[in-house]
């Protein structure tokens, strides 16, 4: 693509525009604080939600024996699919050289770690012996999936962090100039972080090229991250579970959950950030578009899923998918199905219904149906195990999750809300060396 | 030797430069390696040293009953040894009993549902009313078929799921063929809980039932007492019966002779009733004997007789049929 390359006077005047549309936010952001204590406040109502369940044991939550994992680890599930985005949006559309995605990439990036970072935890919350989770460096065995899981994650997150920090490099350059009298702790963040960049021709090509080295490596792990995470599942003999197509079924879902997500994000910094300059409707128009195709893959996927073991209703299976498409999960599984996926994605087929403010609820409507989806993959199937659940009490039979449950499982989402909201305090929401050098700015004044 | 031959190659220093840094960490490694293995060689005879001491040797009587001639230098008082005496629990338990192959026979034919193994088993294992390592289970195969009361235990698979899955070594398979928990050890993430396809494993959801008593008794790996909160427990073929040379609990709790136990190397079996003694693979072979759900692939080692010629037919609460909820059934023997 070639950029109209400005001359020097209107590089210096459309580089001052932008730095101070996009920088505007980190000094000028009313209710921050007030936003803060909100997610303090759940953090203390969370803290002290798990300090019973430490106490009193995994006992306080509905899960029993027969449906041993519940609500923790189809959040678990969610957390990583939202973390993919990342991948997404930065390295294979950006490695596709697709120009528009330039103010969203840092959003991405953000949504991708503060997810992955959390998952992290999200997985301890489920732990019966949290105590003892140094036993998986210590004792781990390299067979079982948790082991893999482990690894891929924690590669996610360090390369996440790598493709967030390294283009803030210049960025930091740019604030260190522009905002001198923010307070001292922050400066030093900046002083470290700017690495010395004076905008040289060689800076360029080393950054550049190791974006591009990170954008490849994110790849594998990213995808890595979401097949392991299904195969905790379809590593098993259950039935339900017990599926060879888990991997990329998982995977084209995340992309679903995260592109729901971003278009979310990007509603909230268009319209409170004022960055209506930068994510325009033509963004949105085209993550609409992108919603559609990841959702389009999606629906596939389930149809593979489902249907074909429908059309052969094995025992096993039969229990399992009558419950499913009548029973007992009847109506969660058809409002996930096809509120929450089959009429958004076909709405937004038409383009008059890819606008902001629509899509911001249609999106909604996705994530939560995202987060359901994994419910529903998680619980049902523990509830029909080859052999019959005899001889215990009544709740062993059903899963309905407590209140302290619940918390546990808001208490993560504040988690990310509260390091999105950090990042997006110390640094540009958008990249703003990344929008000056696709404006056409002389490249050696963005320092 | 290397860091000489490199300085000596003055005129290349610039570029040796990468190469020499390399080989000094080699070197630290290689010396690290070196003065390892010294330390290990003095150890060894230190310890070769110790072994035949000039000073007294005393005789003592083991745990098992041999009397064994030790040196007096090497004696450890065994009182106030709580963790010594658990870490030699941990050990023989983990490594099981050499030479023999468990097998359990479960004889439909006989069970009642008297549920004397499931009270002999809790008992045991100190465990709540809804924990069940055996679980007599309303059993019925297809629509028109006989309902029966089969009796759960774990299965001790032969390529068990479970142990695969634990991340930990906190479950796992010893050389005798029963797969044991270690309470110590378990993370209480609960995917062996997922990856058992017959249901077999139990979680300490809340405080055990006898914590409070049981907290200063030594951890046995072979009876998973005292239970733990947070961790799993299942049915361990009563490891520490076997170990005694006795039958396990449930077998020996039976009134109506429906457990066979023994060992597969020797193919004899011992009813835990009748105490007759039988052949293995001729009580397998004579009575159509079979595994559950053996399409799997896990290979059980606990083999069933099928309920034909019943001593007790089936009654449950009166009722002679069976419950359409009790019995939903899955599997691939649908």
């Amino acid at each position: 693509m070639s950029v109209n390359k400005l001359s020097t006077e209107e590089s210096y005047k459309s580089l001052d525009k932008i730095e101070t549309d996009l920088l505007r936010p980190m000094t000028h952001h009313k209710g921050f604080e007030l936003w803060i204590l909100f997610l303090i406040l759940i953090f203390i109502v969370g803290g002290y939600a798990y300090f019973i369940q430490l106490r009193d044991g995994l006992g306080v939550t509905a899960m029993r024996d027969y449906s041993s994992w519940g609500m923790y680890i189809g959040n678990f599930v969610f957390f990583v699919a939202a973390s993919l985005i990342g991948m997404f949006i930065s390295s294979v559309l950006g490695l596709l050289k697709i120009k528009w995605i330039t103010p969203i990439t840092r959003i991405a990036e953000m949504i991708a770690l503060a997810f992955a970072m959390w998952a992290g935890i999200v997985i301890v919350i489920d732990m019966g012996r949290p105590d003892r989770l140094l036993n998986v460096f210590l004792h781990g065995r390299f067979q079982s999936p948790i082991l893999w899981d482990v690894t891929v994650v924690s590669t996610y997150v360090a390369i996440s962090l790598l493709l967030l920090l390294l283009p803030l490099i210049p960025d930091a350059a740019i604030i260190r100039r522009r905002l001198p009298n923010l307070p001292k702790w922050q400066m030093k963040i900046y002083d470290l972080l700017y690495l010395g960049w004076e905008a040289r021709p060689e800076q360029y090509r080393i950054i550049k090229k190791a974006m591009r080295i990170l954008a490849i490596l994110i790849i594998p792990v990213a995808l890595a991250i979401h097949t392991v995470t299904s195969w905790l599942f379809a590593a098993t003999l259950r039935a339900g579970w017990d599926s060879a197509i888990f991997g990329p079924y998982f995977v084209s879902g995340a992309f679903v959950a995260g592109v729901a997500a971003v278009i979310i994000a990007m509603y909230f910094f268009r319209y409170n950030y004022k960055l209506s300059d930068y994510i325009t409707d033509f963004h949105f128009n085209r993550m609409g578009q992108v919603l559609v195709l990841v959702s389009a893959i999606y629906i596939y996927f389930n149809l593979n899923e489902y249907f074909v073991p429908a059309y052969k209703m094995r025992t096993a299976e039969k229990l399992h998918l009558d419950e499913m498409f009548t029973g007992h999960w009847a109506i969660l599984y058809w409002f996930t199905q096809i509120a929450c996926l089959a009429i958004p994605s076909f709405l937004l087929i038409f383009k008059r219904m890819r606008r902001p403010f629509t899509m911001l609820w249609l999106s909604v409507l996705v994530l939560i149906g995202a987060w359901l989806k994994r419910f529903l993959i998680v619980v049902p199937v523990q509830q029909h195990p080859y052999l019959p659940i005899q001889n215990v009490p009544e709740s062993f039979h059903h899963y309905i999750p407590t209140g302290i449950e619940i918390t546990l499982t808001i208490l993560p989402f504040a988690g990310v809300l509260l390091i999105i909201t950090i990042i997006a305090k110390l640094f540009p929401v958008i990249s703003v060396w990344e929008i000056a050098h696709e404006k056409g700015v002389d490249e050696s004044i963005i320092k | 030797m290397e860091e000489a031959k490199n300085l000596s190659n003055s005129s290349q220093q610039e570029e040796n430069n990468a190469r020499r840094g390399f080989l000094k960490k080699l070197g630290l490694v290689v010396g690290a390696g070196a003065a390892m293995t010294a330390g290990a060689v003095y150890l060894g005879y230190d310890h070769e040293q110790k072994k035949n001491p000039d000073g007294k040797k005393v005789r003592v009587l083991t745990a098992d009953g041999q009397l064994m001639e030790v040196s007096e230098a090497e004696l450890i008082e065994a009182a106030n040894q709580g963790t010594n005496e658990e870490s030699e629990l941990q050990r023989r338990g983990r490594e099981g009993l050499p030479g023999k192959h468990w097998v359990m026979v479960i004889d439909l034919s006989k069970c009642r549902n008297a549920r004397m193994c499931m009270a002999a088993c809790q008992g045991a294992h100190h465990l709540r009313p809804e924990q069940h390592h055996i679980n007599v289970l309303r059993m019925q195969d297809a629509e028109n078929t006989e309902p029966y009361f089969m009796p759960k235990p774990c299965y001790h698979c032969d390529n068990p799921p479970c142990t695969k899955v634990c991340p930990v070594d906190a479950t796992f398979k010893r050389q005798d063929g029963i797969v044991l928990i270690d309470n110590q050890r378990c993370i209480g993430c609960r995917f062996c809980i997922a990856a058992c396809p017959y249901s077999a494993r139990v979680f300490n959801w809340i405080e055990p039932l006898k914590s409070e008593e049981d907290k200063d008794i030594p951890y046995d790996v072979e009876l998973n007492v005292p239970q733990r909160k947070g961790t799993i427990s299942k049915c361990l073929f009563s490891a520490d019966c076997l170990r005694k040379g006795e039958l396990p609990y449930c077998t020996r709790a039976c009134p109506n002779g429906v457990y066979y136990f023994g060992d597969l190397n020797e193919d004899t079996v011992t009813n835990g009733t009748t105490r007759e003694t039988v052949r293995f693979s001729e009580l397998i072979r004579k009575n159509g004997g079979y595994t559950v759900l053996e399409e799997l692939g896990t290979k059980p080692q606990v083999y069933y007789l099928p309920p034909k010629n019943r001593l007790f037919p089936y009654q449950y609460e009166g009722k002679t049929t069976i419950d359409p909820e009790d019995s939903r059934v899955g599997g691939g023997r649908g």
